[in-house]
């Protein structure tokens, strides 16, 4: 198929020239491949795909078994792979639910705050809880591409079961007329559209694959992102916010007690403070464990540190 | 004419149709080439449609294979691509 410098002597020329050569012509030949029509281009890559395993049979009737094995083990990847898309699924929505748990409790505390006149502290609980919006946004975009993926698994595996099926009893009756002329050629076109069908479920599978591995690359990222308290946690140490709302909560508490001890000096009845604690004024809604703690406070006889009663305890 | 539709399944379609799947395909083959995603979406889209409003569905005992597949529908202009990249890579 090469060149006419190749016969005219001198080797070294020749081979250097018939690499030369070579390179051109897969450079016509991937030309001529792209100017093809990319649908046949496609059709072959699923024949091709498929096909390669069979190409070693000599007997026709060994590549219908060998054929159905393979249909076999591919139905039992395909559930496999049904099953492995619904667990990557089930985790995305797992840890929507923790996000949204966190959005829930950003948005209390962001009116706690504003409850305690703390507007720089609500805009920083509705800052973060916006960013937890935007990536419920993107688990969702995720969450939407495995959803349609798991569905597509499930209906070209439906397909290919019912195909499956009948390609058993036509292979049966194939092998039973063999000897008839026309025979090969109907083995030939059997194996090769069900060796289609099992490649189009192939990539269906290795796209389905990849969504995962995307997906799971981005659910890594986002476990850490959880598990360093910068989205949830809001209750641990690592909170800002719940750890100033409750510093306010305290100077609060204070503030409370040392009005009550006040009132106490000027008038001590004990009585009216444990009645006040049942009935809770206006100015007591801030919290209801002072009063709790204010009686405690003043049985322990320092009214002026929760810290130092607690350390003395 | 026997066509697939990749994660979909096959369909057979008449003359006309193959006369616009034709066409089609070459807008999609220039659109890969130019890499123009959008031209390519908006023409796999088309294709994808045309199957299904002018094919008949291949009944499941039917095993004969297709003369053209087309693109599982939403697929991206890259793993097209690739899709076909492995066919040249197999080939070598």
């Amino acid at each position: 198929m090469l060149t006419l410098q190749a016969s005219r002597g001198d080797k070294a020329d020749s081979v250097y020239r018939q690499v030369v050569d070579d390179g051109d012509e897969r450079r016509v030949k991937r030309k001529r491949e792209q100017a093809m029509s990319v649908l046949k281009r496609l059709s072959s890559v699923v024949q091709a795909k498929a096909n390669k395993a069979l190409d070693r049979v000599e007997d026709p009737r060994d590549t219908l078994d060998l054929s159905y094995e393979k249909q076999l083990e591919q139905l039992q990847q395909v559930r496999k792979g049904v099953a492995d898309v619904a667990t990557a699924r089930k985790r995305i929505e797992l840890q929507a639910t923790q996000l949204k748990a966190s959005a829930d409790k950003l948005q209390e505390q962001a009116k706690a705050a504003l409850g305690q006149n703390n507007e720089d502290l609500a805009r920083e609980a509705l800052t973060r809880r916006a960013a937890i919006a935007t990536q419920l946004e993107g688990l969702k975009t995720q969450h939407d591409q495995l959803v349609s993926q798991e569905e597509k698994l499930v209906a070209t595996n439906q397909q290919l079961e019912l195909r499956v099926a009948s390609f058993r009893t036509q292979k049966e009756t194939l092998k039973a007329s063999y000897t008839a002329a026309q025979a090969q050629t109907k083995i030939g076109e059997a194996v090769a559209g069900i060796s289609e069908s099992m490649s189009d479920t192939g990539l269906a599978m290795q796209r389905a694959q990849d969504k995962i591995d995307q997906m799971q690359a981005r659910a890594g990222a986002m476990d850490e992102l959880l598990s360093s308290g910068a989205l949830t946690d809001l209750t641990g140490n690592s909170d800002p916010i719940q750890a100033e709302l409750d510093k306010a909560g305290q100077s609060g508490r204070v503030d409370a007690e040392l009005a009550q001890l006040k009132g106490q000096v000027s008038a001590p009845p004990a009585g009216e403070i444990a009645q006040a604690s049942e009935e809770p004024t206006d100015a007591e809604v801030v919290s209801d464990a002072a009063s709790g703690a204010t009686s405690e406070a003043a049985a322990s006889g320092d009214p002026f540190s929760l810290d130092d009663a607690s350390s003395g305890q | 004419m026997i066509v697939r539709i990749l994660e979909d399944g096959q369909y057979e379609v008449d003359k006309q149709a193959e006369k616009d799947l034709s066409d089609l395909d070459a807008t999609l083959g220039k659109a890969l080439d130019a890499g123009d995603a959008a031209a390519f979406d908006a023409s796999l889209a088309e294709l994808v449609e045309l199957v299904h409003a002018t094919g008949k569905r291949l009944e499941a005992d039917d095993l004969r294979p297709s003369d053209l597949a087309i693109p599982a529908a939403g697929s991206t202009l890259a793993e097209v691509k690739a899709l076909l990249g492995s066919d040249t890579a197999t080939k070598d």
